[in-house]
């Protein structure tokens, strides 16, 4: 797997720099007093930062493998507006009250479910029909941006109809911040999202067979249904995780995505998705560290994330990166 | 004849509407009450006439947009117009907070006429002949423009003020003297209206409309102008309101054809009954509060446009 020394040591590299990274985030400017207090909450935020990029990475990674297609990623395609649509939903569900009371864990595995379950036939439906030209993959990727828009215009509608605490919880899923992640899910979230991302490695050879394409996969024996709807119910878990821990990330992936492939151009699946991780684990510690502890920012690195990704994907449509 | 049953069908729906718009909402209103007066003059009619007005005219900029981008999948608000405006808006705020509204409502013009310049440079660049990009492209910007607008709302402290522009359009805050501007956007429309025959010969391509004695460029600038106009005047006085240039000129145009003379008026009712409708639905369901009018459009605009690219008339191939 780690054939070439050349990108061995681009490894070598980007984990020295996640290392040095998480070191500045927890030890740079420590006070005397109270340190196990402040190291404790620098270690929480750490390690929600690591499982939010980590799932990123990965999911971003499988999607672009299924849909075989640089400039998708799930969020753009509306996952992330879909689970918060469910969270919404919950919402109504249960009452806000109701919605606090219930133990996070279950309420959390449920909503994955269900999210892995509406993701599989959405977008199992919309990605499995092939996609010929180029005009039905841009139908294609419109068509997911618009569920997006429908889905966080749904959630709003239903938040607006129950009350005003409902509202404002739902608004307080719906903006992503950095600064302030879920600490209550990350054990949650980790016992989901690990033991996918594990699955994802393990796979790692037939998703090198899946990107060549339906003909070719098939003819190399693979099955290929069950292929596509086992790494989108994959994808869906992992962007589940990072939603209910930080709330949506439009671009975010897509900036990984692009650099991975920048960094590591033709890698094998295993080693692409051990680069995209570390790749998004180092921009999410260090983006934050910049803005939360230089800048002063808490909130701002996921609006940065929304821009900077935003002129990448501009740049790539015009360049014709669409195929 | 159909076309004067569709007319008259419009206009009658349109009028019941308004004739419901001023019976519903959270006082009521009977003849005998003293107040009943007041409330009709300072914010029923006001309102019933801003929804009116802000529907018909985004509808009409969303066809002269169509027009200039010759994709049928654009309107205003995949453009990145209306995040320009907020940021022409924002910017005036930060440099000039005392300036009078009329130097505010100029400032939100020239940064949208500025953003949807940035889109049709951006389109021309694209691949040709893909016309799914364009659109997506221009809801990219839209959300590149937004990301701008909150990273500089968080620095100033301005993010709530700049919610209520960009969030979603809104009719409950209308009252008398709170929506004139709105008029201005009319007035931008009305002006399509009397360049309908350019704007339809402009949509065949610069070559043809060069070769039927047009002038492009001219006719291009007079409907950016318009689309800018109505743009930044919907987005200062009640918020943005997705989807209805989109969702009102395909179907007039699956229904009446592509004739502007002809389809523009019935363009901008359409667009009216649509703005009033959502502004009447918001207004009832649950009542006596309010849901926004633009919520309930993002919810049905964005179901419609969903059908719309998938239920293309298929050509023979």
């Amino acid at each position: 797997m780690f054939s070439k020394p050349a990108m061995r040591a681009k490894i070598g590299v980007l984990v020295g720099l996640v290392v040095v990274a998480a070191a500045l985030w927890m030890f740079q400017g420590l006070g005397s007093g109270r340190r196990d207090f402040i190291l404790g909450l620098r270690w929480e935020k750490l390690t929600a930062l690591i499982l939010i990029g980590t799932s990123v990475a990965v999911a971003t990674v499988l999607f672009q493998t299924v849909s075989r297609n640089r400039i998708l990623t799930p969020s753009i395609m509306g996952f992330d507006a879909l689970y918060l649509l469910i969270q919404t939903l919950a919402v109504a569900a249960l009452g806000v009250a109701g919605f606090a009371m219930l133990a996070v864990g279950p309420k959390f595995l449920i909503e994955t479910a269900l999210m892995a379950v509406l993701a599989l036939g959405l977008f199992g439906a919309l990605l499995g029909r092939g996609g010929g030209t180029a005009d039905d993959i841009a139908r294609t990727i419109l068509t997911g941006v618009v569920l997006g828009i429908l889905f966080r215009a749904g959630s709003s509608l239903i938040g607006r109809l129950l009350d005003p605490n409902a509202y404002a919880t739902v608004q307080a899923i719906s903006f992503a911040n950095f600064g302030r992640p879920n600490a209550a899910l990350i054990g949650w979230g980790a016992a989901l999202s690990l033991p996918a991302i594990a699955i994802a490695l393990w796979l790692g050879p037939r998703l090198d067979v899946l990107g060549l394409g339906r003909d070719r996969a098939v003819t190399l024996g693979l099955n290929y249904r069950a292929m596509v709807m086992g790494t989108l119910a994959l994808t869906a878990v992992l962007v589940a995780v990072s939603t209910a821990l930080v709330g949506p990330v439009a671009f975010l992936g897509l900036i990984v995505a692009g650099l991975t492939h920048g960094l590591f151009p033709a890698a094998r699946h295993r080693l692409r998705l051990l680069a995209a991780a570390l790749i998004a684990c180092l921009l999410l510690v260090l983006g934050q560290w910049v803005f939360e502890r230089i800048l002063g920012q808490q909130a701002v690195l996921s609006v940065v994330i929304e821009f900077v990704g935003g002129v990448l994907f501009l740049v790539l449509l015009l360049r014709g990166r669409i195929r | 004849m159909r076309d004067g049953r569709i007319r008259l069908l419009a206009g009658l729906v349109l009028a019941g509407l308004a004739v419901a718009s001023l019976a519903v909402g959270a006082a009521n209103v009977s003849v005998r009450d003293p107040q009943a007066w007041l409330v009709l003059t300072v914010s029923r009619v006001p309102r019933t006439l801003a929804a009116m007005l802000a529907g018909a005219a985004l509808a009409v900029a969303g066809v002269v947009m169509q027009q200039i981008a010759r994709n049928k999948f654009v309107e205003p608000s995949t453009t990145g117009a209306p995040e320009a405006a907020a940021l022409g808006l924002i910017g005036i705020t930060l440099i000039a907070p005392e300036a009078p509204i009329w130097v505010k409502m100029l400032a939100a013009s020239v940064t949208a006429l500025l953003g949807v310049t940035l889109f049709l440079q951006i389109i021309r660049r694209l691949p040709p002949k893909e016309v799914f990009l364009v659109p997506l492209a221009g809801l990219i910007l839209a959300g590149i423009l937004g990301a701008a607008v909150t990273w500089i709302g968080w620095g100033t402290d301005l993010l709530q003020y700049i919610s209520i522009w960009l969030l979603t359009g809104e009719f409950s805050g209308v009252i008398a003297g709170r929506y004139e501007l709105l008029w201005v956007a009319g007035l931008a429309a009305a002006i399509a209206w009397f360049a309908a025959d350019r704007f339809s010969i402009l949509g065949l391509g610069t070559e043809s409309a060069t070769a039927l004695g047009l002038r492009p460029q001219a006719v291009m600038r007079l409907g950016l102008v318009v689309v800018a106009v109505v743009t930044a005047m919907v987005v200062s006085s009640v918020g943005m309101i997705p989807f209805v240039g989109l969702v009102v000129p395909n179907i007039v145009s699956r229904m009446l054809g592509d004739n502007l003379r002809r389809t523009l008026g019935p363009t901008a009712m359409g667009g009216a009954i649509l703005v009033l409708g959502s502004d009447l639905v918001g207004r009832l369901v649950i009542h006596p509060y309010e849901v926004p009018a633009g919520t309930v459009l993002g919810v049905v605009g964005a179901a419609l446009f969903l059908m719309l690219l998938w239920r293309r008339p298929r050509r023979v191939q």
